[in-house]
């Protein structure tokens, strides 16, 4: 409990000030509605409006600012307004049993999520090779990380156009597979860097006493350096998943693609609903939140069977 | 003779190179350290250029290397200013108010223990989010000019930032705090001459994360609607007129931009960190 009271507070605090922030941001756009629907503002006119300031706006209508928490297209909506349109597309069409319909969340979570899981894999894949790599040849190491360091400064943003345009080219249906070699270039750093790390982790004196017992490279991979590096592979594999998600949303937005939650922050956004972008960006959040925790049980339970103690 | 033989020949005999420079005498030089994985890169570069000059690669699909340099050589003026818009006024603008505001509220923060417990696992969990996703809804606040785009970075690096200057500020040890309050050191003189210091190495990590995360910000919120310039905004236009050797121009400048940008970041720490264990000789 120690450790949650701090916690609830900076929470209750950030939704406090989102809530005092909310009739500052929507009040001149609910002026310009209430006005156009035929009802006293003051001052009337949208040129009028615009030479005052906010805080003259909302102390010449007082009556107007519960309408700013209520707009249907708000500039900042209320924490109350995302969670129930997040409700409306996910849980409420759950139980109408069109949770799988092209409208809602679950749909397009589930969209972003397979191509994270299969980013995810490819680059573990990689980091995995290229850590055993480095550890093992002196040339890979030499050769391979300065590149590794480079291919992280470069913005991917402006490669995931290219991406999707030439596996296109190539004949690979859908959008799976650009998504995925996006956010595996993301995620697949974290866990090169842990894993070197890692594999390097056992002293001389421990790789010396299974030469004693003439194990062989095989063998120490196995039972010494693998399982030494444990501790920093779920270390890294935290920081990846996170990083393949952002992947996987970055080659949603600018590409034109459909479904996924990142395709409902870009029609949100050409359609000019807002609230959509926030269900959506708060649907990402969750499932960031749901990977990175998911990864931190399952270190739990390894670490205890390997009786290092949470 | 063919570009394929080419490529055959010349990639083993760089491999083999390779492995000598680096299992000779000289493998521990400073000099091999930078030819070895240069030659690695220009291989890679020949691999691209023989494969698509062998396979006669359409250059609406994958153009040459070579035809990329003279792409970059030619729209020098058009790539500068792209380059000023979207790298000096959007991504730098952004990266140095949002590390500066996320520097200053590190030291606020830490003043209250009670503050670091509580906003430290929610910057590690936001530091973790998407937050590129919120870029349409600051570019719809900010308009459509660099200001939206230096909003979007602002955000993207204050979190990364502020977790590791929070860390950073509590990495000294009680005893050296004492030894400092022996000395009668004011908080500002023990916050100057021992904790920023010993902050230096983390506040560094959170710097150097963010000049990745300042350029892709500043690329996607071009995405959502840009002046008729910037790098985000050639790349979209070009991918859509099949003008792919200027998108990968754009792609080059991209890259240095950003390597450049690590890299002095990464130069003014080895100056002012040559104290920590990683940079000692």
């Amino acid at each position: 409990m120690r450790a949650a009271l701090p916690i609830l507070t900076v929470i209750a605090v950030i939704g406090v000030l989102w809530y005092a922030a909310v009739p500052p941001m929507n009040i001149r756009v609910s002026l310009d509605l209430a006005e156009r629907m035929g009802e006293s503002v003051t001052p009337e006119g949208v040129a009028e409006r615009r030479a005052l300031s906010i805080a003259q706006l909302l102390i010449s209508n007082p009556d107007r600012i519960g309408e700013t928490f209520r707009l249907e297209r708000p500039r900042l909506p209320t924490p109350g307004q995302v969670l129930t349109e997040l409700w409306a597309t996910t849980g409420a069409m759950a139980l109408e049993g069109r949770g799988f319909s092209k409208r809602s969340l679950i749909y397009h979570g589930w969209i972003t999520l397979r191509s994270t899981l299969a980013g995810f894999a490819l680059g573990l894949a990689l980091g995995l090779a290229g850590a055993v790599a480095i550890t093992y040849a002196r040339v890979a190491e030499k050769s391979l990380m300065p590149w590794a360091i480079i291919s992280q400064t470069i913005p991917i943003v402006a490669l995931a156009p290219m991406i999707v345009v030439l596996s296109s080219q190539i004949g690979v249906e859908g959008r799976g597979l650009p998504k995925a070699i996006i956010s595996a270039y993301l995620c697949y750093f974290p866990i090169l860097v842990g894993m070197v790390k890692g594999l390097n982790a056992p002293t001389d004196q421990q790789l010396d006493l299974l030469k004693t017992w003439s194990a062989s490279g095989l063998q120490s991979f196995w039972k010494l350096r693998l399982p030494a590096s444990m501790p920093y592979l779920f270390a890294s594999l935290k920081v990846g998943i996170a990083a393949a998600l952002v992947g996987t949303i970055v080659g949603e937005l600018p590409t034109g693609a459909i479904s996924g939650l990142g395709a409902r922050i870009l029609i949100g956004d050409q359609f000019g609903t807002p609230l959509a972008i926030w269900a959506a960006l708060l649907a990402a959040a969750i499932l960031a939140g749901a990977l990175v925790t998911g990864l931190d049980a399952m270190q739990r339970t390894v670490l205890r069977r390997r009786g290092e103690g949470a | 003779m063919s570009w394929l033989a080419v490529i055959l020949i010349v990639w083993p005999l760089a491999w083999v190179l390779n492995i000598v420079l680096v299992r000779s005498a000289f493998g521990g030089s400073r000099a091999v350290a930078l030819a070895v994985p240069l030659i690695f890169g220009a291989t890679l570069l020949l691999l691209w250029e023989g494969l698509v000059r062998h396979f006669n690669v359409m250059p609406v699909i994958l153009p040459a290397p070579s035809a990329v340099w003279s792409t970059f050589l030619a729209m020098r003026e058009t790539l500068w200013g792209d380059f000023v818009q979207t790298v000096v006024k959007g991504a730098l603008s952004g990266y140095a108010i949002g590390c500066l505001a996320a520097f200053v509220a590190a030291i606020l923060i830490d003043r209250s223990s009670f503050l670091t417990r509580g906003l430290l696992p929610i910057g590690n969990f936001v530091a973790a989010l998407p937050i590129v996703g919120i870029a349409p809804i600051l570019v719809s606040w900010f308009g459509f000019d660099w200001h939206s785009k230096a909003a979007v970075v602002v955000v993207m690096v204050f979190f990364p930032m502020l977790v590791n200057c929070v860390q950073g500020l509590r990495e000294t040890e009680p005893m050296q705090r004492d030894l400092m309050r022996t000395y009668a050191a004011s908080y500002w003189q023990g916050m100057a001459k021992l904790r920023l210091p010993a902050a230096l190495p983390f506040i560094f990590n959170g710097l150097k994360i963010s000049t990745t995360l300042a350029l892709i910000g500043a690329v996607v919120a071009e995405y959502f609607g840009s002046p008729t310039r910037g790098m985000g905004f050639r790349i979209s236009t070009g991918v859509g007129s099949l003008s792919i050797d200027l998108v990968w121009a754009e792609i080059m400048v991209a890259a240095l931009a950003g390597t450049c940008l690590y890299g002095v970041v990464a130069w003014i720490e080895a100056r002012l960190c040559f104290w920590h264990p990683s940079h000692r000789k």
